[in-house]
């Protein structure tokens, strides 16, 4: 037996002696894979976790409109199954626009609540529930004693939870330094759109920080928006093109 | 004989001949015995359906029709004719052959539906008149004496007999002639009595002691709901509205009432909406007794399923929409829908969680923002006219300069809506700033003609 090999087994018995630590060793862990190989090999269990908080937030001036952070959450919330509920207190969110990243307006039911409290509360009666695609919410402060209670609802439904931290004002965005018991953590900037050879706007790009993610390690990705399914991908410069790359040998070849 | 089928009054029989005879016609007649009672009980019935489905003041006009005031509901179901329309429907559906007539007067749509010539009408406002003048006089609700002695002195027809003097009439016939007659055309009021559903399901507990303690009134709505459901379940309903009401010892009252998007026999879900309400009683001195009345039920049938080895059933997520629709208010839970409006802001509409889904979508032609500000925000910008994008735009206070642009996508004003949009026109472009933040932005005007707008440059979506 290699030390490779040694390795390996040490480490998957840490694992167990650690999820049965957690509690939750019983309950099959899914994901939600963003199919995107690059994203997924980072993520611990290749894919966003379902049954667990997420927090997205975006970055530069989108930490205040959520737009890019937005449509990245409904392109997630698209390739769920069933309704999903999104809670908002100030409600500006286009919903054609989520049409194009391929969430329904039949399948997205909306909440306006009129405090963050109860934007939180519901927030974890939607995570209750466990019938519900998705559940996102927008929301500007998120304590940790809150989070633990919203990853604890979404742990025992098995229910994927967003929230998208969107604050009022520039300087309030530092909050998203603080610890919170969420899953993952993303931040999406926008980027220049890929250049066009024609005069028009091109597929937007985001960068796509991964800040957090629990059992995993921090990644940055620069990624094509959500497309009409909700999918990303790499920039094609980005992505290695094996099957072009064959292709342009056997022409060399030729 | 009282009355007749279709068959029969093609075979020239008629209520009120003699069974008699009429079996000495045709002797294989099929006979059944009138069931007066059993007619009224379900003349009642049928008016409380409709109390449920068409209009709140519902009445029986005995022996064999029925009295609404649908004052105010009509458009509720599109209009007069197709509210009546669909009234003969469903009735028909039932195997009830039905007249229905929209009037001024009670008397007068009696009179219009009894012996008018078509099955539906609507008689405009103010020409109750001219309708009944050609009816006979026993339109007119009136006892069979004196419709016999009007016959007796040649008056056949309602018109002739609104046209004769009163006094003579009061004199031989008593005032029912007048009175009928003015109540057919208006002059004077007759009260519609609605029926009153029958007695609400409902429980209720007296306590020994009075109660206090929040925990104390969870237990006793945990007893006292599945009673509730226990006598919906007999009845097959389920309930729309749940009201809680809780006597206190100091005579007053106080209440808690719950809504539900659907009809609900579930004891967990319902045990868990009141309890939800708890922190909002304020109990006093004690409750000394406690009344849960399910003051708005509907039928509740249970559904065939979709199977598993078809397709994967949906999760049902009613249960939800109720808690959350009684913490945040029903106004707050929605859906949007897309309505035809070229204008941003008028594609779209809310409607309820639970409405039916429709089919319609959004025209996918140009991306559209993430983000929709509820007012365009005006922005100043330099732009070639009459149709390029700006080069520059200055939105709070901050410069942007434009790398790249797509449009123009004109949008038109609504005429037929307003007249002032009569000459409106929008060019919305989204444009990339050097950072790579994107915009939607709209001059008011097409650049050209003055009409069309100020040419003011608006931002009015932020794309993601």
């Amino acid at each position: 037996m290699t030390a490779e090999t040694h390795k390996k087994l040490g480490l998957e018995t840490l694992r167990a002696a650690i999820s049965r630590l957690e509690g939750h060793s019983d309950r099959r862990r899914t994901v939600l894979p963003f199919g995107v190989r690059e994203i997924d090999g980072r993520l611990p269990g290749g894919g966003l976790a379902l049954g667990a908080l997420h927090e997205v937030a975006g970055g530069g001036n989108d930490a205040l409109h959520s737009a890019a952070a937005g449509q990245f959450c409904a392109g997630i919330a698209a390739r769920t199954r069933g309704k999903v509920l999104w809670i908002v207190t100030r409600q500006d969110v286009f919903a054609p626009s989520m049409k194009q990243v391929g969430l329904s307006a039949r399948r997205t039911i909306f909440v306006e609540a009129s405090s963050d409290v109860d934007v939180l509360a519901c927030f974890e009666e939607g995570l209750r529930h466990g019938g519900l695609g998705a559940v996102v919410a927008e929301v500007a402060r998120l304590s940790m004693t809150a989070s633990r209670r919203l990853q604890l609802a979404a742990e025992t439904s098995g229910s994927l939870g967003i929230a998208i931290r969107r604050w009022r004002r520039q300087t309030e965005a530092a909050d998203f330094g603080q610890p919170t018991a969420s899953v993952t953590r993303w931040r999406v900037s926008v980027l220049p759109s890929a250049p066009l050879p024609v005069p028009g706007v091109g597929r937007p790009r985001w960068l796509l920080e991964l800040i957090r993610a629990r059992a995993g390690e921090c990644a940055d990705f620069e990624v094509e928006a959500c497309d009409g399914k909700g999918r990303l991908s790499l920039p094609a410069a980005l992505a290695d093109r094996p099957d072009q790359e064959a292709a342009g040998q056997r022409r060399a070849n030729a | 004989m009282l009355s007749v089928d279709l068959a029969a009054r093609k075979l020239g029989l008629r209520p009120g001949i003699p069974v008699a005879k009429a079996q000495a016609l045709y002797p294989d007649l099929v006979l059944m015995d009138a069931d007066p009672e059993g007619d009224r009980l379900g003349l009642e019935k049928l008016a409380l359906w409709f109390q449920h489905r068409i209009a709140p003041i519902v009445a029986v006009d005995a022996p064999d029709g029925l009295v609404l005031d649908t004052t105010g509901t009509d458009h509720l179901h599109g209009g007069e004719l197709p509210m009546l329309k669909d009234m003969i429907h469903r009735m028909a559906g039932a195997g009830f052959r039905a007249r229905a007539v929209v009037a001024d007067t009670w008397g007068s749509a009696h009179a219009i539906a009894r012996y008018g010539r078509a099955p539906i009408a609507v008689v405009p406002s103010g020409k109750t008149a001219s309708a009944l003048a050609d009816l006979p006089i026993e339109a007119l609700r009136l006892p069979h004496t004196i419709v016999e002695g009007l016959a007796t002195l040649g008056v056949s027809r309602i018109g002739p007999l609104a046209a004769m003097p009163r006094a003579p009439l009061a004199l031989r016939f008593g005032p029912d002639v007048a009175r009928r007659l003015d109540q057919a055309f208006g002059r004077i009021g007759e009260a519609i009595v609605p029926v009153r559903p029958v007695d609400p399901v409902e429980v209720s507990r007296n306590f020994a002691e009075p109660i206090g303690a929040a925990e104390t009134i969870a237990r006793y709505i945990g007893k006292l709901v599945p009673l509730l459901c226990q006598g919906l379940d007999e009845r097959g309903q389920g309930v729309r509205r749940l009201d809680l009401l809780l006597h206190r010892v100091d005579s007053r009252t106080e209440a808690i009432r719950v809504a539900t998007a659907m009809p609900v026999r579930d004891t967990k879900r319902l045990t868990r909406l009141l309890c939800e309400k708890i922190e909002t009683i304020n109990p006093g001195f004690g409750i000394e007794r406690m009344v849960l009345i399910a003051s708005l039920a509907e039928p509740m049938d249970r559904r065939q399923t979709v199977s598993s080895l078809i397709a994967e059933e949906e999760a049902d997520v009613s249960d939800l929409i109720d808690t959350l629709a009684n913490r945040v208010g029903t106004q707050a839970l929605y859906r949007f829908t897309p309505v035809e409006s070229d204008l941003p802001e008028r594609s779209f509409c809310r409607v309820p969680a639970l409405a039916p889904e429709e089919t319609k979508n959004w025209p996918d032609h140009w991306p559209r923002p993430t983000r929709l500000l509820a007012r365009p925000e005006p922005v100043q910008a330099m732009a070639e006219l009459p149709d390029q994008p700006p080069l520059f735009f200055i939105w709070r206070g901050v410069r942007r300069k434009v790398k790249c642009a797509d449009g123009p996508e004109r949008v038109f004003g609504e005429w037929w809506k307003n007249d002032a949009e009569l000459t409106i026109a929008r060019d919305y472009f989204r444009v990339e700033d050097t950072s790579g933040e994107r915009f939607w932005l709209y001059r008011a005007g097409d650049g050209e003609h003055g009409e069309t707008g100020s040419q003011g440059w608006f931002l009015h979506g932020i794309f993601g």
